[in-house]
């Protein structure tokens, strides 16, 4: 038996509708857009945390100096299950090297006229690793109770060498907006790769304190949400489950057991039907009955019980979609 | 060449010869059939169509989002608006496949023979997954940054963040508007293709089933 139908005519009314859909959400509640946030917005509303992010560059305690591949020779977050480790085998293809290139680098190229400055990293550049170590350590400690006044950073009196001047400089360059300019910067005039600027500002916690303002850190289901109220990447429930769950939620190789955990789901999603006892699911559970029940209604339907051996009674229907 | 012995083209054009397949693997009855068996009749047959209606809105207001550029949105009330088109038609797309793609798998659609439009419908959901992560991490505001910052880590740790970099805009903007919606156009045409060609199945335990 069959019923008439009009495919061409049940695609433009699903066109007509869910533009209708679309247009009325759009205009009524618009979509989310919260701005980026930028190094020079980061001196200007935390100069500390720019000035202490940097000192633990060039100390070499970010997570970015030690990270590991892609980005260097560090191990720190380099994750692999026994001997499976994709990450260590694909090595360092973007190399970043956080003390040169967040600091140093950009320090150098506006140190020209600046004689307070050009001595400063010949100083620190000339010291032994002992003496950087000595004075990083005490500026660091002293930077826990920095006061920010005037687009300045105080601490306490010390022997920081020429952490200070260094510091004062990256941060009036980073509130004048030069270093965002600087860190996009590969040489060339066009620019797209954001790497250094993300990497520098993730080591800070300026940006997460602002994710966590919307709701965004993964301990709050973070990459599923989006700002604001607006739904996020829904579609990304279950890969954000793991991350809330024992053995992955703490765990330092939890993002490659996830990715491991969804692959293995996806291919299974992919090889459904050919995967004894998932594909037999929808016979065990009545759905099926619900969506045909009109056709079972008028008596269609058999139990598996009575079907014969062999299942097949007549060729699948050609005609249909 | 003389007149008898004039070569068969149908025998021996390999274009007559697609153009044969075709026509015996999909002739026009199946692919605008103006009869259904009667039992597609439930709503659960309209989600597919809707997702294809979403995606053919998701993809006209991307167009209109990529000529004008990756700020343009940010700057104009007409940028946001078509912004926001997009947005919605995205989330209207996921809702409605995800819906389908549940309907299939309660009517067990990869039944009598029809497992590969199961895998590419699949492929799809996965596919798009990607379209629409890399679509969040070119948005160019802190939801990108921060998506970005951390998505790395997982990237990173499969091995693949030296290749498919989540911190470098231009990359994940040129897979956005191209790479990745032209494999979702073709996958969902091979997809309606497969569907045409099969038809649909029957409902379970009844006569009309083959197993």
């Amino acid at each position: 038996m069959t019923r008439p139908y009009d495919l061409v005519k049940e695609l433009a009314i699903a066109l007509v509708g869910t533009l209708a859909l679309v247009v009325v959400l759009a205009a009524v509640l618009s979509s989310p857009d919260v701005p980026s946030v930028t190094i020079q917005s980061w001196a200007r509303e935390q100069p500390v945390d720019l000035v202490s992010t940097a000192t633990a560059e060039l100390a070499g305690t970010t997570v970015s100096s030690g990270y590991g591949a892609p980005y260097n020779d560090g191990s720190d977050a380099v994750q692999s299950l026994g001997f499976f480790s994709p990450q260590s085998w694909a090595g360092a293809r973007l190399p970043v090297d956080s003390a040169q290139d967040f600091v140093l680098k950009p320090l150098q190229a506006s140190s020209a006229g600046n004689a307070d400055l050009t001595a400063a990293l010949s100083q620190y550049n000339g010291a032994s690793d002992s003496q950087r170590a000595a004075w990083l350590d005490a500026y660091t400690k002293a930077l826990q109770d920095a006061k920010a006044e005037d687009g300045q950073v105080t601490v306490a009196a010390g022997d920081y060498g020429p952490l200070p001047v260094m510091m004062s400089s990256l941060l009036q360059i980073s509130r004048a907006g030069a270093l965002d300019g600087y860190l996009l910067s590969s040489g060339g005039f066009y620019q797209t790769d954001y790497t250094r600027p993300l990497l520098f500002m993730g080591d800070g916690a300026y940006l997460s304190t602002l994710a966590g303002d919307q709701h965004l850190l993964g301990s709050q289901w973070g990459m599923m949400n989006e700002t604001g109220s607006y739904p996020g990447q829904t579609w990304l429930w279950l890969y954000t489950l793991w991350y809330q769950v024992p053995p992955f939620n703490g765990n330092p190789n939890a993002d490659l057991m996830v990715v491991i955990a969804m692959a293995v789901l996806s291919a299974a999603l992919v090889l459904v039907p050919f995967i004894p006892g998932v594909r037999s699911i929808p016979r065990w559970l009545p759905v099926h009955r619900l969506i045909w029940r009109d056709y079972y209604r008028g008596g269609n339907g058999a139990s598996a019980t009575e079907r014969p051996a062999g299942g097949a009674t007549s060729p699948p229907v050609p005609t249909g979609r | 060449m003389s007149d008898d012995v004039a070569p068969d083209v149908s025998t021996t054009s390999w274009t007559r010869a697609v153009q044969q397949r075709l026509a015996r693997g999909l002739p026009i009855e199946r692919l605008l059939p103006d009869r259904q068996p009667v039992y597609v009749g439930s709503w659960v047959y309209v989600f597919g169509v809707i997702t294809i209606a979403a995606l053919v809105w998701v993809i006209a207001s991307g167009v209109i989002l990529a000529f004008f550029g990756p700020q343009w949105w940010h700057t104009t009330s007409t940028g946001r608006f078509f912004n926001s088109l997009h947005f919605w038609s995205v989330q209207l797309f996921f809702v409605f496949m995800v819906l389908h793609l549940w309907g299939q798998f309660f009517m067990a659609s990869w039944r009598d023979g029809r497992a590969p439009t199961w895998m590419i419908g699949a492929i799809i959901f996965l596919v798009s997954i990607v379209a629409a992560f890399t679509g969040y991490v070119a948005q160019q505001n802190l939801d990108s940054q921060w998506i970005a910052a951390n998505a790395k880590d997982a990237v990173n740790a499969s091995g693949a963040g030296g290749f498919f970099n989540v911190l470098n805009f231009g990359q994940m903007y040129g897979l956005h508007v191209m790479l990745v919606p032209v494999a979702i156009t073709f996958l969902v045409v091979a997809h309606v293709v497969q569907v045409r060609m099969r038809g649909v199945v029957a409902p379970i335990d009844t006569p009309e089933e083959s197993r």
